[in-house]
């Protein structure tokens, strides 16, 4: 015993270094079920308050940049309104037209935000108290942004596409084939949509969009164009890489998604789990 | 000793910010990028215990870690750092020839150590840190010139540093 103290003392140094070392790995290991990784994150109260003020304080280099695009999203709600307002004197006659509430939007700010790692995360500036809860979808004025999986009273932060281990359902919207849509951690402007049949018709330039076939997104979303894609021999589906319409190095301002029959889908579900 | 303690620590917060809020976003052509804030362990005064060498530098990789969302990985790449420290400098140094109250510092060791130093432990660092980050062999060379790029930036930032602020 007592030789093992001694032998333990001696290299203590060593000991120290792989302790901390094996903590580490706990960490990082843990964090790979990254929805259970609920402390540690930067929608913690006090780091988020110091990115806070920091984003505060650059946001003022992008307000030119900002109001025009806002100005265009406001353009292009015009038209929608004027659309819907048809649709609406149309609904009144008929009442098995009913108009759609499952989805409602809730307007955020993005104050901390990276491109450049393998597994990158959005933090907003609103959280519970604001109606936020985990497992709402984030969308930018131009597409897809990311998810919300950690949410505390002012706070909520998740992964963005630029997330290795995130995937989600996305379609072509031409001809509403579905695949899965993922990012390969390389270049944060293009992701790849998986799982697309060889018999499929596709084009540069198709415009892809989320399937609807999750209970995060509502169906037609913009994601972003087919860049390139290759026939692999061997290979059963195609290799698409596609270009994402949301610019991360840029983006500011965007909305949170919130599906008000989230808990009803999901029970629904749930029955035929059972199986 | 109080004086020491208050430069370390603001060395220290100093350090942290700059990376969480700066360099963190640099990224250029999807490889390099600098993790310049490693630079407080190297400086830390030859006497420091080896035990406090290593606590510190976990404390600074998770202080890191937490601001950028990876918990673990910048801890155990510092930690790494700080176990290759005491050894790097008994490697590089020539017998007797570290005076005692003098820091690490390029003014007083010269250009030559310093730079040797510098590389030594920031490209161990950045190896480690990128090799834990991708987590998987795959994809080696990718992995390996990822590290070697921005070990060399960190090092070019670290000795330009030393120049401009760290001087007196």
């Amino acid at each position: 015993m007592r030789s093992l103290l001694q032998f333990l003392a001696r290299h203590s140094f060593v000991f120290l270094f792989l302790a901390l070392e094996v903590i580490s790995l706990i960490l990082i290991v843990n964090y790979n079920n990254f929805q259970r990784a609920k402390f540690l994150n930067s929608s913690n109260r006090f780091t988020a308050s110091i990115l806070e003020t920091y984003a505060d304080f650059t946001s003022y280099f992008y307000l030119r940049q900002q109001n025009e695009e806002l100005a265009a999203v406001n353009a292009q709600l015009h038209t929608k309104l004027k659309k819907l307002e048809v649709v609406e004197i149309f609904s009144r006659r008929d009442s098995s037209i009913i108009r759609d509430t499952t989805y409602q939007f809730i307007p955020a700010r993005i104050i901390n935000n990276s491109a450049n790692k393998q597994y990158n995360y959005v933090t907003l500036n609103k959280g519970r108290l604001d109606g936020i809860e985990p497992d709402m979808g984030i969308v930018g004025p131009h597409g897809l942004v990311g998810m919300v999986t950690n949410v505390t009273d002012h706070y909520s932060s998740g992964p963005s596409i630029l997330n290795k281990r995130w995937r989600i359902s996305a379609k072509i919207k031409k001809n509403n084939y579905f695949g899965s849509l993922g990012w390969d951690g390389s270049d944060y402007q293009y992701a790849q949509l998986y799982e697309i049949p060889f018999h499929v018709e596709l084009a540069v330039g198709d415009t892809i969009t989320t399937s609807g076939y999750s209970s995060i997104f509502p169906e037609g979303i913009l994601i972003g164009i087919i860049d390139e894609f290759n026939h692999d021999s061997g290979a059963n589906f195609y290799q698409v890489k596609v270009k994402l319409s949301s610019n991360f190095k840029t983006i500011s301002h965007v909305e949170v998604v919130k599906n008000n029959f989230l808990e009803e889908q999901k029970m629904l579900e749930n029955l035929n789990s059972n199986d | 000793m109080i004086r020491d303690l208050l430069k370390y620590t603001i060395m220290l917060v100093v350090l942290v910010l700059l990376q969480v809020l700066l360099l963190n976003n640099i990224q250029f052509s999807g490889y390099i990028n600098p993790y310049m804030y490693v630079l407080f362990i190297l400086l830390l005064p030859f006497e420091t215990p080896r035990y406090l060498l290593l606590l510190l530098g976990f404390f600074l990789g998770l202080l890191v870690d937490i601001f950028s969302n990876t918990p673990g990985f910048h801890a155990s790449a510092t930690t790494f750092l700080a176990f290759l420290r005491p050894y790097t400098i008994s490697l590089i140094s020539p017998r007797d020839t570290i005076e005692v109250n003098t820091p690490p510092r390029l003014k007083f060791m010269g250009i030559g150590w310093f730079l040797r130093y510098t590389l030594i432990l920031v490209l161990a660092h950045h190896l480690f840190l990128f090799f834990v980050e991708a987590f998987t062999f795959n994809g080696f060379i990718h992995t390996l010139i990822r590290s070697l790029l921005s070990a060399a930036f960190t090092s070019i930032l670290i000795i330009i540093s030393q120049f401009l602020i760290f001087k007196e």
